[in-house]
């Protein structure tokens, strides 16, 4: 199953991440309404796109990691601790693990984001794509970035990119996620947007008539069947 | 060196699914209005049917230049028929024309799939439905291209058709009255857009009905699928939207 867009932004003093929600496999719609921001950490999270298993695996290890990291230092987990574990599983699996992560939150060094590709590979940047709907998520972040966003204007900003993925790229689809990271505090804005409602019911209804007909009923008890017979130990033996 | 091998081909897939029903009286023939390659769209507002004469308007997935290349020809037999014969062709008549024309290229054929539905010489619905080298069959109901897969078994649960082997023969026409069909076609649209990707269609308007002799590629816009409807009154068009993500 594959899981295309997502996109990042960076704001005043936050990050801000969106995704659709659309799995595909091959041609065909697996889930019309998945969830790509996955929790790495109460103030990291992580967007993912590739292979569906591959993505939820590696962010739900790395964030196990991460746990066990804060209960032995007892301090809350910088986004550079999650980047270096992601990449570090990535890098040693030389690209079969097919994860395309954005990586993005808050710590005591401020709001970071960082991309984070199938080989292992990273990237830090105040706006990022990834997934097949990159490109056209990129288009806006590019026409349309600027520093010193307020919150709401990155939603927004970010809203619009993941829409241009959904309604311009067929991998992307259906609805927009958003999870604001800000320092002390975060908002997981689950189907922030759905801008693709069923378009027609019809109002007859439907029937499905045709039944299979029963020919014959006969309930046949299994312990009649089972015959259990007690055998010496070396029974097994030839 | 090693000899290079070509790795070009000369066709695509834009995607796009179409079906036709017919009645006793009346035939529906639809198809969406996206046309896709990969994962772009290329545009969301692409008439995939033809009106190859008065009473036979086929409806075609698959590689739209082929397509295009494929109406042009028939479009000329057809004029060449009407010189000769001072008529129109039969939808049968049409058919056999669409299947010769299809096997003709049986070593390089024409990446078409498609529905050919109509009226008959008595007034009835008829459907034909084609594979891309011309192998061809009169059905009650049928669904081509991306969307096939997942509105031929929903079809064949509401419409089930006689087998075409059974003697004597039964009409392959379905029960149905015009609007039940229309309805079940604008059905079959909308959820096979749920969840196929290639299939979404045109119309920003909503129902969109024009005369008889309106050109069948008339305009609608955006994603929406395109109905033609034919019975003994001529013909009518509707147009309903769908997703467009």
């Amino acid at each position: 199953m594959e899981l295309p867009l997502i996109s990042y932004v960076v704001f005043q003093n936050g990050v801000i991440l969106g995704a659709d929600t659309r799995a595909t496999e091959g041609p065909i719609v697996a889930d019309k309404n998945c969830e790509k921001i996955h929790y790495m950490a109460p103030n990291i999270y992580c967007c993912g796109a590739g292979t569906a298993a591959d993505t939820e695996a590696v962010t739900d290890n790395i964030s196990s990691q991460l746990k066990l990291h804060r209960y032995h230092t007892g301090r809350e987990s910088r986004v550079v601790t999650a980047l270096t574990l992601l990449k570090s599983h990535l890098f040693r699996y030389q690209g079969h693990v097919s994860a395309a992560l954005v990586l993005g939150g808050v710590d005591v060094t401020g709001p970071h984001l960082h991309t984070i590709y199938p080989h292992g590979s990273t990237d830090t940047l105040p706006y990022a794509t990834m997934g097949s709907g990159s490109l056209a998520a990129m288009a806006i972040f590019e026409s349309e970035y600027r520093e010193g966003l307020t919150r709401e204007e990155g939603i927004n900003l970010v809203t619009k990119a993941i829409c241009s993925g959904i309604f311009n790229d067929l991998g992307s689809g259906s609805n927009v996620d958003v999870c604001v990271i800000e320092k002390g505090k975060k908002e997981y804005l689950r189907n922030h947007l759905t801008p693709n409602p069923r378009t027609y019911i019809s109002s007859r209804g439907y029937t499905f008539s045709k039944k299979a007909e029963v020919l014959l009923t006969k309930i046949t008890p299994l312990k009649e069947l089972v015959d259990v017979i007690e055998v010496g130990g070396d029974a097994m033996e030839e | 060196m090693p000899k290079e091998h070509a790795n070009w081909s000369p066709y695509d897939n834009n995607g796009g699914t179409c079906v036709a029903i017919a009645g006793a009286d009346y035939c529906v023939i639809a198809a969406d209005t996206r046309m896709s390659t990969g994962y772009s769209i290329l545009t969301r507002d692409y008439s995939k049917i033809c009106k190859l004469a008065d009473k036979s308007f086929m409806a075609s997935s698959g590689f739209q230049a082929d397509v295009k290349a494929l109406q042009k020809v028939l479009s000329s037999r057809h004029l060449i028929y009407q010189h000769q014969h001072n008529k129109q062709m039969s939808c049968p008549a049409m058919a056999q024309l669409l299947s010769n024309t299809l096997y003709y290229k049986r070593f390089f054929p024409y990446y078409a799939f498609n529905v050919l539905g109509g009226l008959d010489s008595e007034g009835k619905g008829c459907v034909f439905t084609y594979d891309a080298v011309g192998s061809y069959e009169r059905v009650g109901y049928s669904a081509q291209g991306s969307g096939a897969t997942l509105i031929t078994p929903f079809l064949d649960n509401q419409l089930k058709s006689p087998s075409p082997l059974l003697l004597p023969a039964k009409d392959a026409v379905t029960p149905l009255s015009e609007a039940e069909a229309v309805d079940l076609v604008k059905t079959c649209f909308s959820s096979a857009t749920e969840r196929d990707i290639y299939t979404i269609s045109k119309g920003m308007f909503g129902e969109n009905s024009t005369g008889g002799k309106q050109k069948a590629q008339a305009a609608v816009a955006g994603d929406s699928v395109e109905i033609i409807i034919l019975n003994a009154n001529g013909v009518r068009r509707e147009s309903e939207p769908l997703r467009r993500d």
